[in-house]
């Protein structure tokens, strides 16, 4: 019967499941999805150009990927966390705890983050920090005086912009997006407009000041938090002629059949004005390596290296042409990767 | 209504049976709405399905056909040497292909102007497939071969309609003057439309690269999850079910049992990929990605349902059978082997097929365990290789494609679902055959 043979089977994979530490040949990575288009770029051509197999890259968020990092050391631990942030000294910390100590630092470059609207919608064509910040955060300036957000249209606080309903779809929390939206941007709009002064006045102290910046408004969907991809972000864009998107400068550049894209502080965001550091909403690219893993696992030092070459992450390589701002000084992180020099020594 | 029932006058027996009392008007006028009612909801069910089913077709239907670039080309020794000494070989490649390109371009006389940076943005990425081409046949360099090599992707999307120039901006990656170039090209019969047999067979490819990315190697991931699932969910959720049916004893222990399995069977799928994450990967030490450690969690996920069903299918069976048997003077066990499960075969296959067909479209169980994301690892050397090594599941891979910016790769996440349709539509198929030739009445 072959009810027999089935059970025969089963148990063969049973033993074979108990014989444990299978020998891993490929590199492991996870982490950050502003980093994963790259990432998988770099692993197709490094499976293409070298005789190791092709490596898995998985995203999930930076601080998901950093936490699997941070397991231990080991076959079923990932080699390689992609990251849109630093590290934190949290993270290094629960890094150690768990026998995690050298870890190397490569930064890949930079990505700018964009604020684009409809192609054929309204003429969002410049915005400044406090524009930004008037039109979502939670409690403004108006007339000099801290009332929640009575804004609804654009033109209500500036009359430069088109009178149009207030629709921002912006990263949510669990994004590193999100971290520099409020950095660079609501941070900026709120000491910009005053506003924070104004908080600062009415008896509130620094930190408390800078988190009720950070708040954006709940009311009637003027702001809506965005936790998947920036096809989501698209998707609502689509169907919204009003909607104003953050996105990373590479998915829009794929897209600039649907979506066209406003200035940031009078600058136009481009590979070079990024790379100028004239456009301000920007942000540096990482992955970390575990040393341990180095030699253990085959081709993790050469998928690193083969990363930062001029070849792929310089100026005119598949991933600045794909929209990453190349790092101007890849060279040195060239030569760190080379030297395997983990974070502390030389960093 | 009672005061009517109450009236003496509208009694049901003194009405006639040739005409309608207003009772039995009303009565029959419910039965009537209740049938249109019926009719309406499964006009509503068709209609959905029916747009559902256009939608899938229409937007997928783009991702089996790709645009092709015709060409005869020689790859000289000296050409061959020289890339290989590079760190990006497979650039170098591409770089050869297009000067040649250019060449015949040149000789040719094309009406528009031609430069390599144009070529080089109509051009998909093609150096991986030139690479490993001449890997494969060595004795080819120097020889004129005729290559068929992927267009880029927006050259695709404006052949098909779905790009037009109005909508195109210059950009790095397309400009508006390359258009001119893909028009002549298209009359000289070099650009042309083919069905994209790399879709069917291919792996996945980076997201600049949405003309090399298909669901070949994921097809094969999937197939080896689905063996795991058969070879241990079948055995031991029908042991399980025989032994809980016939053979257990009533009490509040075996009551236990039958409650956690029902509940089991409710319980998010997710769940059973952090199950699967703690118990397999981070204490088993199983490898990550592989679909081994895919097909036990799955096998988790599909249990419940496999002994729900043969359960069901076993106490179908009618009890004369196994008062028969035992009378005749067979064993419970020979009652029940003999007798009992040939009968309820149908029934438990039926089940393992649909609980298998579920599993084929779990996504979310695989998230945690590594099979979604970037998995391209080309097909497995052998069979304990295609068990071990990282692959990607059909889902995983839809899921994947849905998410990167590139349209392109957007048709080819609706192309997916068409695949995995047909598959899920096969493994129904099978089951009602299986459950039409093994059925017996009584």
């Amino acid at each position: 019967m072959s009810f027999l043979k089935l059970t025969a089977s089963a148990t063969a994979i049973a033993a074979l499941s108990t014989t444990a530490a299978f020998a891993r040949d490929n590199v492991q990575v996870a982490g950050s999805s502003t980093v994963l288009p790259y990432a998988s770029i770099v692993a197709e051509l490094f499976g293409d150009n070298t005789d190791f197999p092709t490596p898995v890259v998985e995203s999930g968020g930076s601080s998901a990927g950093l936490k699997r990092f941070c397991e231990g050391v080991g076959e079923n631990t990932i080699d390689v966390a992609n990251a849109s942030r630093a590290i934190r000294e949290k993270e290094i910390k629960a890094c150690a705890e768990n026998g995690v100590t050298d870890i190397i630092q490569v930064r890949i470059g930079y990505d700018g983050i964009v604020f684009a609207s409809q192609q054929s919608g309204p003429e969002f064509k410049a915005f400044q920090p406090s524009d930004i910040f008037n039109a979502i955060g939670a409690t403004v300036l108006k007339d000099g005086e801290l009332v929640d957000n009575p804004h609804n249209t654009w033109a209500e606080f500036n009359s430069d912009l088109p009178d149009a309903e207030i629709a921002m779809f912006i990263p949510g929390t669990k994004h590193g997006t999100r971290e520099v939206f409020e950095d660079k941007v609501l941070l900026k709009g709120c000491e910009d407009t005053g506003a924070m002064d104004a908080m600062m006045e009415s008896g509130m102290d620094e930190d408390a000041a800078e988190d009720a910046c950070l708040d954006v408004r709940q009311d009637g969907g003027k702001s809506v938090d965005i936790d998947g991809d920036y096809t989501e972000t698209l998707a609502r864009i689509d169907a919204n002629t009003n909607g104003i998107g953050v996105f990373g400068l590479a998915f829009y550049e794929n897209n600039t059949d649907k979506l066209k894209v406003a200035t940031m502080g009078g600058v136009a965001p481009s590979t070079e004005t990024i790379a100028s550091g004239e456009y301000p909403v920007s942000r540096p690219l990482f992955f970390y390596v575990k040393k341990a893993h180095i030699g253990v696992i085959p081709g993790l030092k050469e998928y690193a290296q083969f990363f930062v070459a001029d070849e792929i992450a310089g100026p005119g390589g598949p991933l600045s042409n794909y929209g990453l701002v190349a790092d101007p000084e890849l060279a040195d992180t060239q030569a760190a990767v080379a030297d395997e020099v983990t974070m502390g020594e030389g960093m | 209504m009672t005061d009517a029932s109450l009236n003496p006058s509208e009694a049901p027996r003194k009405g006639s049976l040739h005409t309608q009392n207003a009772r039995t008007v009303r009565r029959n006028r419910a039965e009537a709405r209740f049938k249109g009612y019926g009719i309406a909801a499964i006009l509503v069910g068709l209609f959905f399905l029916v747009v559902l089913a256009v939608s899938i077709v229409r937007s997928g239907a783009p991702a089996f056909t790709r645009t092709v670039v015709d060409v005869e080309f020689t790859l000289s020794a000296a050409q061959l040497q020289e890339a290989e000494s590079q760190l990006f070989k497979t650039k170098a490649y591409q770089t050869a292909f297009i000067n040649a390109l250019k060449g015949q371009l040149d000789e040719r006389g094309m009406q528009v102007e031609v430069d390599n940076a144009a070529i080089e943005r109509l051009m998909g990425k093609i150096g991986g497939d030139l690479r490993s081409f001449y890997a494969d046949n060595p004795d080819q360099v120097g020889k004129a071969v005729s290559f068929q090599l992927a267009a880029s992707s927006r050259v695709d999307r404006y052949l098909n309609g779905d790009l037009t120039r109005d909508s195109i901006e210059d950009s790095r990656f397309l400009m508006k003057t390359d258009l001119d170039l893909v028009d002549a090209l298209e009359e000289a019969g070099i650009i042309r439309n083919a069905f994209n047999w790399t879709f069917i067979t291919g792996t996945d490819a980076g997201v600049d690269n949405p003309g090399g990315a298909g669901l070949g190697a994921s097809v094969i991931g999937s197939f080896f999850m689905m063996l795991v699932v058969l070879a241990l969910s079948l055995p031991i959720g029908v042991a399980a079910s025989i032994y809980l049916e016939e053979f257990a004893p009533q009490n509040k222990f075996t009551d236990l049992i039958e409650v956690n399995i029902s509940n089991l069977a409710a319980v998010p799928s997710i769940v059973f990929g952090i199950l699967g994450l703690a118990v397999f990967i981070q204490f088993m030490h199983l490898p990550q990605s592989a679909p081994l450690v895919g097909g036990l969690v799955l096998t988790l996920m599909t249990l419940p349902t496999i002994i729900i069903s043969t359960r069901a299918s076993l106490k179908a069976v009618p009890p004369s059978i196994r008062d028969a048997a035992l009378g005749v003077g067979a064993s419970k066990m020979q009652a029940v082997f003999h007798h009992v499960l040939p009968l309820a075969m149908p029934g438990i296959l039926t089940g393992t097929i649909i609980g298998l067909a579920q599993a084929l479209g779990e996504t979310a169980p695989l998230l945690l365990i590594g099979m979604v994301g970037f998995v391209a690892r080309g097909y497995p050397d052998g069979i304990m290789a295609g068990f071990t090594e990282a692959n990607s599941a059909m889902p995983a891979q839809i899921y994947t494609w849905a998410a990167r910016a590139d349209a392109s790769f957007y048709e080819k996440a609706w192309g997916g679902i068409i695949i995995l349709l047909a598959f899920l539509l096969t493994m129904n198929i099978i089951a009602i055959i299986l459950r039409r030739r093994f059925e017996r009445r009584w």
